[in-house]
């Protein structure tokens, strides 16, 4: 097999380097504290370098999707094989990763995401190496989600993700850091709960045959799952459109749903953002927000195609509260941190906008904006983060004229404030036109299409109005003496803003990549509405 | 030259002042003088460039389009569709090319006039840096071959205008100004970002060319021509918003807190004029109702900010004002369908108002002088009523302006003369055609001309002639440094009609009229506005009386500026004074409470929703999200421990589980409830029901918990005593401990298969 390192392949070194990295990390000893960052510092840009690889080498003509053939680096073994168990017969799961185009930016943006949290992360006083072990644990369970193609590695990846997160927001988090974590804790785990349900309800439909053996097993590789021929007949969600199926997609969109957060699940956000470090913010927004949006794309889309279609309007219309209801929550908002939370339920509003679609201009404008919310808002709270570190204070109201007295800081600010706001030319704007172009083309989503435009006013309106507020204005005696950004925080912010920039200009570096695999799960998902029409 | 060399030469205009943008703002600090020379000269150069690409255009390809596109993002084969690509690029016709000097002639002068007025400014290389992205994306909007490339520009000329009003943001009124007219600006953007998504959903491309093609064979946006309209009137919505038009011009008059070189650059001659020219590019696909609907939103600006002028007493305010209402005329010339005289007013208005506004630049900049010079921080340097006298101590910016005003107010042998004149018998013609209502158009057309004249010649008269306020302050007076003269001096110079035609009374044989002939209407003829060679023969008709009858209107405006404000034979202050005009006069004075009304209506609306959003989501979500942890402890302990008074949470889960309690009841009652029963049996029946329904809610008063809390603990523990599952289920259900509910989970997990199985 090609694309392999010491015997084993690119994804599997890129999904548990950084379990070899909390080990070094936990073999340490406690006060080795610039080893312990290193460590950490060198397991991530490993990822980073890998994810280029990954990019580099990737075959943009390929489907992907639904399609092994389509999956790229593909790793493939049995995992667990128990025979004879009771109720249940053979148990089989399988090690089964792959990427396609909708999971490479994912890649790409974990990787990065996770290499900048650690640099973010270097002031960290209480029990460092805990943090480290943590935080490298948790950049695990977020590269394994996107990774994974069998669902129950999919399954136990999603949860490797929350205990840590939990942890990091419960020890290091702000003065409610309790009430946060387990707020966080609590709704994940009831989306969980559901994505579980929907996940068995799957493998007990679905059977393929064993080519070894003959016999028919159920699986829970997910490729399988998005084939009609697969499902039992007679068995819980064979058919198009039944009772059963629609609960299973409930579910799944309940699970995923919370995650993005799509209203009204969205509340443990806002307190999840404030209550977390700078570092766990930015991870927050940046990946773990995504795995919402790229649950719909992996899971339920394809392998419920007919309900995609029938639900696009109602997560249309989830899409337009989103989009508005978020931009004018943070418009009310006095700190700082909060605001952008609350700018993040805006601004993934445009990715489920873009999902509901169901076209390519639609999907590939909500997968980019995936990846450029990612880098966007991953900055801005890194620019909150800069800032607290130094006033020790996010009150809106406080700041002003910092502008004078940081031009550094007041500038790479203004780059990440007018992407978030979709300035032209710079990434947020391009994927934001292309969710709304390919939203528009919808016949039934035009008016809740125009109606989020809205938004766009909206975002413009509250960052202006922060951006006024914090950096112009006379200088405020009280921050005159805070110092510029330094190295270390530069370093962290400007591969984002020229990454912003470059894909703001040319976004063909990652639309290339998309093309092949949205275009697929576009017919998949037009076939199977189809289907749903034949049957009364 | 080769259509290739040109293409490349436009290319190169198009991206230098971008690279000046970039090297000067990283570099400001290092580099001598800030850079100003840099921008300065690259400026220059594309300047010439751009002069050389009119000439060949006009001369070697003056009926050819010449373009030049890429593949900026590839779909692929999209389902549904087939192969589908963005393609952008830039092209260069008469328009452009005219356009294209127009901005470089402006854009060099400013950068020439802005090394004196801006000189010691602590921002002073940052200012030319963002001159530098300015004539970029001003570059961007003259060259677009494609909605896509004029869209990303309209929104970055934005940008720049934003940075340069808020130039300096350490006053709250310019940071407030940069923000609203951002904002404002957005918009009307949205609007025309909804007209390209129509067009784009329709016709899967972007490009100019294409989607008009593909009207003319017939196709047009969803088969329906109010679609049409619609994305006729929407992409409209973008020129309302940047051209300043009535409901969006309040931008305007507020963004004159920018440096005075930027309100000529960017607030008089080119950005706001970008609106104008979105609708000549666009002019072939609106229909009758667009164009109708574009004719009287000009009509209307037009007359509004003429009033407002009349009684402002900030030098900039009137000219920002006066900008408003020409523009107001450029869209009504359009809309009436004086496609050529719109555009050309375009022209000749950028060269008189980037003078007036350099003009005025140098008078404040020399007020300023003088006031700096006597130590006095109180007299307002831009307020005429402070001013007079000026014109033997500042003699050429004197004269230029006069000729500015002359030209404004339409005087012959101006430029302005001819391109007004045009527009006017646009709108007789506009008017003979329609006829009954639409005589309304050329009536303000007219009644307007006349304001202008009057309040430029009174800005003239305060400003320049009569005596100065202090005598002390004109000795410090004198005439600007050379740098900010020069540009005065060249913009008079192309304020004269000789640049344009060579018959001063008539431009329409001229060669700007011959290079901008109106584009054909793509729409269907049902809904076509009146067939070109139709409206200009009417056009035609009607030249000599329009041409009469503005004279005379201009000629009794500056009569009646020369009586009041110069032989003082009426009495400005009594006639602002009496009874019905003294309302009249306050309503303009205040710009009709526009701002005011917008103040109380949409921004106190928005922040309204704001705070009951946030209310909702503190209150009412988190509410809920919190009360069902409380139910979850509730159903353990009881109503009992867990009651808050006056909580949301506590009430809610009082109400659910009384209603729960009831439905248990009912179902008891229907479940034991034999058919034809008699009414005792019911009765009986009824009263299980209500005991069943009150145990229930008992139990979850006293808490499920403390009902039952041993026997499920016990068992729990039992099974993961036998199951060994991490020691974790051993702790107590209740602890609320994470460990807990992991525990649930995986119970959960073997319910879960045994159900499915």
């Amino acid at each position: 097999m090609a694309f392999q390192f010491l015997g084993v392949g690119w994804l599997s070194w890129i999904t548990f380097l950084p379990i070899i990295g909390m080990i070094i990390v936990l073999i340490l000893p406690k006060n080795a504290r610039n080893a312990i960052k290193w460590t950490a510092v060198g397991a991530t840009f490993l990822q980073v370098v890998l994810a280029m690889l990954i990019y580099a080498n990737f075959n943009y003509n390929l489907g992907g999707i639904n399609s092994q053939e389509g999956m790229q680096f593909v790793e493939k073994f049995k995992w667990i094989d128990i025979k004879g168990l009771s109720w249940v017969g053979r148990l089989q799961v399988e090690y089964f990763l792959g990427v396609d185009g909708v999971s490479v930016p994912m890649v790409i943006l974990t990787a990065l995401i996770s290499f900048i949290a650690v640099f973010a992360s270097w002031n960290i006083d209480k029990a460092l190496k805990g943090y480290m072990a943590m935080l490298l644990l948790l950049d695990t369970g977020m590269m394994g989600v996107f990774v994974a193609l069998d669902f129950f590695l999919f399954y136990v990846f999603w949860e490797v993700m929350l205990l840590p997160m939990y942890f990091l927001i419960g020890i290091w988090g702000g003065p409610r850091r309790e009430y946060a974590a387990i707020k966080f804790f609590l709704y994940t785990l009831a989306g969980s709960v559901l994505m579980l349900l929907a996940m068995l309800a799957l493998y007990f439909s679905v059977t393929v045959v064993d080519p070894a053996t003959g016999e028919k097993l159920h699986t829970f590789n997910m490729l399988a799952m998005m084939n009609p021929e697969n499902f039992e007949p007679g068995s819980l969600l064979a058919g198009t459109g039944t009772y059963m199926r629609i609960l299973a997609y409930l579910a799944l969109f309940i699970g995923f749903a919370i995650k993005v957060p799509i209203f009204p699940f969205h509340t443990w956000l806002p307190d999840a953002h404030v209550e977390a470090p700078t570092a766990i913010s930015v991870i927050l927004a940046g990946v773990l927000l995504k795995m919402g949006t790229y649950g719909l794309i992996r899971i339920s889309y394809p392998m419920f195609p007919e309900l995609a279609e029938k639900y696009a309007l109602p997560l249309a219309i989830l899409a337009l509260i989103n989009i508005v209801y978020g931009a004018l929550c943070a418009m009310a908002q006095k700190d700082f941190k909060k605001l952008i939370a609350y700018s993040s339920v805006s601004h993934m509003g445009i990715v489920l906008l873009g999902m509901a679609a169901l076209n390519t201009q639609g999907m590939i404008g909500a997968v980019f904006q995936m990846f450029n919310h990612g880098t966007i808002t991953a900055m801005l709270f890194l620019i909150v983060g800069v800032l607290y570190d130094r006033a020790h204070t996010r009150d809106l109201d406080e700041f002003g004229g910092l502008a004078l007295t940081m031009p550094k800081y007041t500038g790479i600010m203004t780059i990440a404030f007018f992407a978030a706001l979709g300035l032209p030319g710079l990434s947020g704007f391009v994927s934001e036109a292309f969710s709304f172009l390919g939203a528009f083309k919808v016949e039934k989503l035009r008016v809740i299409t125009i109606a989020s435009t809205l938004g766009i006013v909206l975002t413009a309106a509250y960052m202006l109005w922060t951006l006024q507020r914090v950096f112009l204005g006379k200088v405020n005696e009280r921050w005159a003496s805070l110092p510029d950004v330094n190295g270390r925080e530069m370093f962290t912010l400007v591969p984002l803003a020229i990454i912003i920039l470059v894909l703001g200009i040319y976004p063909s570096y990652m639309l290339d990549i998309m093309t092949s695999s949205i275009n697929n799960l576009a017919g998949i998902i037009a076939k199977g509405s189809s289907l749903i029409s034949v049957i009364p | 030259m080769t259509q290739e060399t040109l293409l490349n030469i436009a290319l190169i205009t198009w991206l230098a002042p971008l690279a000046s943008f970039a090297i000067i703002i990283f570099f400001h600090k290092k580099i001598p003088r800030a850079g100003d020379w840099l921008g300065t000269s690259i400026l220059f150069g594309a300047l010439i460039a751009s002069i050389v690409i009119l000439f060949e255009k006009l001369n070697y390809y003056h009926d050819q389009t010449l373009q030049s596109v890429f593949t900026w993002v590839d779909f692929g084969i999209v389902p549904g569709i087939g192969a589908m690509q963005i393609q952008l690029g830039f092209m260069i016709d008469n328009v452009a090319a005219i356009m294209l000097v127009v901005v470089c002639i402006v854009s060099s002068l400013v950068h020439l006039f802005s090394i004196g007025y801006m000189h010691g400014d602590i921002r002073y290389g940052r200012y030319f840096a963002y001159l530098g992205l300015f004539t970029f994306s001003m570059f961007g909007i003259v060259l677009a071959n494609n909605f896509f490339v004029m869209y990303v520009s309209w929104e970055l000329v934005g940008l720049s205008s934003y940075l340069l009003i808020g130039h300096w943001f350490e006053k709250k009124s310019a940071s407030d100004a940069s923000k609203k007219a951002f904002i404002v600006n957005r918009i009307g953007d949205v609007g025309m970002f909804i007209g390209i998504l129509i067009l784009f959903a329709a016709f899967h491309t972007f490009s100019f060319d294409t989607i008009f093609g593909a009207m003319k064979s017939g196709q047009i946006p969803f088969g329906s021509e109010a679609w049409l309209t619609a994305a006729g009137i929407l992409i409209f919505c973008g020129a309302i918003g940047k051209s300043a038009q009535f409901p969006l011009h309040v931008w305007l008059p507020d963004a004159m807190e920018g440096p005075t070189p930027v309100s000529a650059l960017i607030h008089a001659a080119t950005m706001v004029a970008a609106g104008v020219y979105l609708v000549t590019r666009t002019f072939a696909m609106m229909t009758a109702d667009a164009l109708m609907v574009i004719a009287y939103i000009g009509a209307f600006t037009a007359f509004i900010s003429a009033t407002i002028a009349l009684a402002q007493n900030d030098i900039k305010k009137v000219l920002a004002y006066s900008t408003v209402s020409q523009l107001g005329y450029m869209v009504m010339g359009l809309g009436v369908g004086a496609y050529t005289a719109g555009f050309f007013h375009l022209t000749t208005h950028a060269m008189f108002k980037a003078g007036l506004f350099l003009g005025a630049g140098s008078v404040i900049y020399m007020m300023h002088h003088a006031l700096h010079q006597a130590n006095d921080h109180h007299t307002d340097a831009q307020d005429i009523r402070n001013m007079g006298g000026l014109k033997a101590k500042m003699p050429i910016t004197f004269w230029t302006f006069l000729i500015y005003t002359l030209a404004i107010s339409g005087i012959p042998l101006t430029s302005g003369f001819l391109s007004k004149d045009e527009i006017l018998a646009g709108t007789l013609a506009f008017g003979t055609l329609n006829g009954g209502w639409h005589w309304i158009i050329p009536t303000i057309g007219f009644f307007v001309a006349g304001l202008t004249a009057f309040y430029m010649f009174r800005l003239v008269i305060l400003t320049f002639f009569g005596e100065h306020k202090d005598h002390n302050r004109i000795e410090a007076i004198h005439e600007s440094p050379r740098v900010m003269t020069i540009p005065l001096i060249i913009f008079a110079i192309l304020s004269f009609f000789i640049f344009y035609s060579i018959n001063p009374i008539q431009a329409s044989s001229g060669w700007f009229y011959n290079a901008v002939v109106t584009p054909e209407s793509v729409v269907p003829s049902a809904v076509a506005p009146a067939n070109s060679v139709i409206f200009n023969e009417a056009l035609h008709n009607m030249h000599g009386l329009a041409m009469l009858l503005s004279l005379t209107v201009a000629g009794i405006g500056i009569l009646i500026a020369f009586a009041t404000y110069y032989w003082k034979r009426i009495n400005a202050d009594s006639v602002a004074n009496a009874p019905v005009l003294k309302w009249l006069y306050k309503f303009f004075l205040n710009k009709w409470y526009f701002d005011e009304f917008y103040q109380a209506t949409f921004v106190k609306g928005t922040d309204a929703i704001a705070s009951a959003y946030r209310w909702f989501d503190n209150n009412i979500i988190d509410g809920i999200v919190n009360g069902t942890a409380k139910w979850t402890i509730g159903i353990t302990h009881g109503v009992k421990e867990t009651w808050e008074e006056g909580k949301i949470g506590s009430i809610f889960y009082i109400i659910v589980f009384s209603l729960f309690s009831l439905f248990i009841g009912w179902q008891v009652a229907i479940g034991i409830l034999p058919e034809a029963a008699s009414i005792g049996t019911k009765i009986e029946c009824g009263l299980i029901g209500l005991i069943s329904a009150a145990l229930s809610f008992f139990l979850f008063y006293v808490g499920v918990g403390g009902f039952d809390n041993k026997i499920i603990d016990g068992l729990v523990n039992l099974i993961a005593y036998l199951g060994g599952f991490f020691g974790l289920i051993t702790r107590k259900l209740q602890t609320g401990r994470v460990q807990t509910y992991l525990a649930f989970v995986l119970f959960g997990i073997l319910v879960f298969f045994m159900w499915f199985r």
